[in-house]
């Protein structure tokens, strides 16, 4: 398995992300090539994972779900990223689309969040004994998803949509600043303490694995955003794109 | 420059939820004129004084007062606007006298204890001056927020029904009012039932139906 | 006319919440009551054992202003609610910034003062030693009840209006505060006991880090929650 493979299918990746959003003509079925391609991926990702990659000298088995875990975790970061950078962008200009983008990114940021932080804890009771622990990267991704979970509790409390609009955009910058903070105080509370981080040294074989791993979510994150970007504008239409003027039509009607 | 008019009106609509309140509304009042705004409830006039007040904005288009844009100059344009509303941004706990003061103090005038006291004067609250609002009717209340008005003197005066709970006199006493600001330059926007005491009160007149303008029957 | 200054504007606003609260002293009082009750539930909950009621007596105290500022930081903007007083101070004019100001320092300096009563009763319930290290105890609480102040202030004014109001400020509220908690309980405790280490000027500065990065965040948007823009 050649070292620069992930990177091969982060190139496939990014053709297919930088081809929908350039040439719009693409955009009814390239989130199916996304999808397929990403189940081939994964249908690798879990022969490389379970099979190909050595069994790590501490974890042993158990650390194969690392394979997983990270890559989700990564993609509810980056999700949560671009949920913030919509939510700056509109506030500097008022735009539906962008309104969108940011529901969608939130709601897979936090499927993805949920499912890594799971997968966390089922890694770490055999590792270290316990479901949870003070691990900077642990507490700064639980608080940064509670945020969001509160971040969409928010959303489908407010009623209005433009208001719904702009006041979740501040929600989700005030969350999203916390994460610096959080993971800054938890990281010194332990140095404080002398608890040793976990860092785990990976050899090259499961690295690789890792990376193929990460760029595989990729094309799960862009389908899943994709989608619940379409679901979310369609209710956007359905609620507002009604302009003055079919209103008198409908009404001489 | 004497030809901008007062308010321009250019292609508003106001949107709520997936309903229009205002649909495509044009509208321009001359310099020097007073405006009459009539409609049954819910027909937008409400939302429009608010609009016009810099209190929201529009959805889609543009209002103008005095030649600027509200929503870019609201900064500008809030010192010298004034709305009388359902609403009388009063603070229950604090006394008449207390709520002036403070409305008196933000928009930076001086002297503010002899003002606000010759306002309570003029509204006929001098007795109740420092009694909580809470304990004040319906009347009293918008008596407190005529004095509030009074105090900004502004150069455009939005007033949405406020003969609303005046008995004869204080509606006599408002229309003197109405009058006097108009005789001090201001601009009058006035929305009320009352068509005939509008019309003696005004120049122009502007009928909302649905959100649009419309002409009354 | 001049319209008052960025600062001058909010000193009007924070008096103003003063003057109102000290109208409205009864429901101060219910309040602190709120909080006493609280302090005691956790002796309770704790057990008896004095020790570790004196070790974890900063976590307790930070909890119990925590819990009462979703009752006050709430009740800061239903005031402004009543009456549209809230577009009335925008209307005046009054630059939404100096009421982000004004109310921020108000919530703030309501739960400093209610972190100061509660300090005897500290005392009593759990042990601890106040004379150790006065001024940074101090300081510690000054700047824990910014910390709650300053997104609490953005989020009450959003959730004011919002269905499900009552859980909306602390759903939102709570998980930003863990790092400002993880800071105002570790500064609390070594202004109680024993600093081997020296932590607490650096406990200090996280907080003010903390305070100083959602103050200018709350500072920004704000006018944008406020304004109907």
């Amino acid at each position: 398995m050649p070292y620069w493979s992930p990177l091969a299918l982060l190139a496939l990746v990014l053709g297919v992300v930088i081809t929908h959003l350039a040439v719009p003509s693409t955009r009814g079925w390239m989130w199916m090539v996304a999808g397929g391609l990403g189940m081939l991926a994964l249908v690798a990702l879990i022969y490389l994972g379970l099979v190909w990659a050595p069994p790590e000298a501490f974890m042993s088995d158990v650390g194969r779900i690392l394979y997983v875990h990270v890559p989700y975790i990564w993609m509810c970061m980056l999700a949560f990223t671009i949920n913030v950078g919509c939510a700056i962008a509109y506030l500097m200009k008022k735009s539906w689309r962008t309104d969108a983008l940011a529901e969608a990114s939130a709601e897979v940021g936090v499927l993805f969040g949920a499912g890594g932080v799971l997968m966390g804890s089922i890694w770490a009771r055999p590792t270290w004994g316990v479901w949870w622990d003070w691990d900077p990267r642990l507490i700064a991704t639980t608080v940064m998803l509670l945020s969001y979970v509160g971040y969409l509790a928010f959303r489908s409390f407010t009623e209005d949509p433009e208001r719904r609009a702009t006041w979740s955009a501040a929600v989700s910058i005030l969350g999203y600043v916390s994460l610096p903070i959080v993971w800054f105080s938890v990281r010194w509370w332990n140095s404080l303490h002398q608890v040793q981080s976990t860092t785990q040294t990976l050899d090259s074989a499961m690295r690789i694995v890792m990376w193929w791993g990460t760029v595989t979510m990729l094309f799960f994150l862009f389908v899943f955003i994709v989608k619940r970007y379409e679901i979310a504008r369609s209710r956007q239409s359905s609620a507002l794109e009604l302009p003055p003027e079919a209103a008198r039509q409908e009404v001489a009607a | 420059m004497p030809d901008t008019p007062a308010l321009e009106l250019r292609d508003i609509s106001k949107r709520f939820g997936a309903r229009w309140a205002i649909s495509r509304l044009s509208y321009r009042l001359p310099p020097g004129r007073s405006l009459l705004l009539t409609g049954h409830n819910g027909s937008g006039k409400t939302t429009l004084l608010r609009m016009i007040s810099t209190a929201t904005f529009p959805t889609h288009g543009n209002i103008e007062l005095f030649g600027r844009e509200t929503r870019a100059h609201r900064a500008e344009l809030r010192p010298q606007v004034a709305l009388l509303s359902h609403a009388n941004f009063l603070y229950e706990d604090l006394t008449a006298s207390q709520n002036l003061a403070l409305a008196a103090r933000l928009m930076g005038l001086d002297g503010v204890g002899p003002r606000v006291k010759e306002l309570l004067e003029r509204v006929g609250l001098s007795a109740r001056a420092h009694n909580p609002v809470r304990q004040f009717s319906a009347g009293m209340r918008k008596r407190v927020a005529i004095a509030r008005l009074l105090l900004k003197a502004p150069k455009l005066a939005l007033l949405d029904e406020p003969f609303g709970e005046l008995d004869p006199a204080g509606i006599a006493q408002m229309e003197g009012l109405i009058r006097e600001l108009q005789a001090q330059g201001a601009t009058v926007v006035l929305a009320t039932h009352l068509i005939d005491q509008g019309l003696s009160l005004t120049q122009e007149r502007l009928h909302l139906e649905q959100g649009r303008q419309e002409v009354p029957k | 006319m001049k319209p008052a200054g960025l600062l001058r504007g909010a000193w009007l606003v924070l008096k103003k919440d003063w003057q109102l609260e000290w109208r409205t002293r009864a429901r101060l009082t219910a309040t602190v009551f709120f909080s006493l009750s609280t302090l005691l539930l956790f002796s309770f909950a704790m057990g008896p054992n004095i020790n570790v009621l004196r070790e974890h007596a900063p976590g307790y105290l930070w909890l119990g202003i925590l819990f009462a500022s979703v009752l006050s930081l709430g009740e800061s903007f239903r005031v402004e609610s009543e009456n549209q007083s809230l577009t009335g101070l925008l209307l005046a004019p009054v630059d939404a910034r100096s009421i982000f100001l004004g109310k921020v320092l108000g919530n703030a300096s309501l739960l400093f003062g209610l972190a100061l009563v509660l300090l005897p009763v500290t005392v009593a319930l759990y042990d601890v030693d106040l004379s150790r290290n006065p001024a940074a105890l101090l300081l510690a609480l000054a700047l824990g009840c910014l910390g709650i102040s300053a997104p609490g202030t953005v989020y009450s004014a959003m959730s004011s209006n919002a269905r499900a109001r009552d859980v909306m400020l602390p759903l939102l509220l709570f998980p930003v505060l863990v790092p400002m908690l993880l800071a105002a309980v570790s500064a609390t405790k070594f202004a109680l006991s024993k600093d081997v280490q020296e932590q607490l000027p650096s406990w200090l500065k996280l907080l003010t880090a903390f305070d100083l990065i959602y103050l200018s965040v709350g500072f920004l948007v704000f006018p944008r929650v406020v304004e109907d823009d």
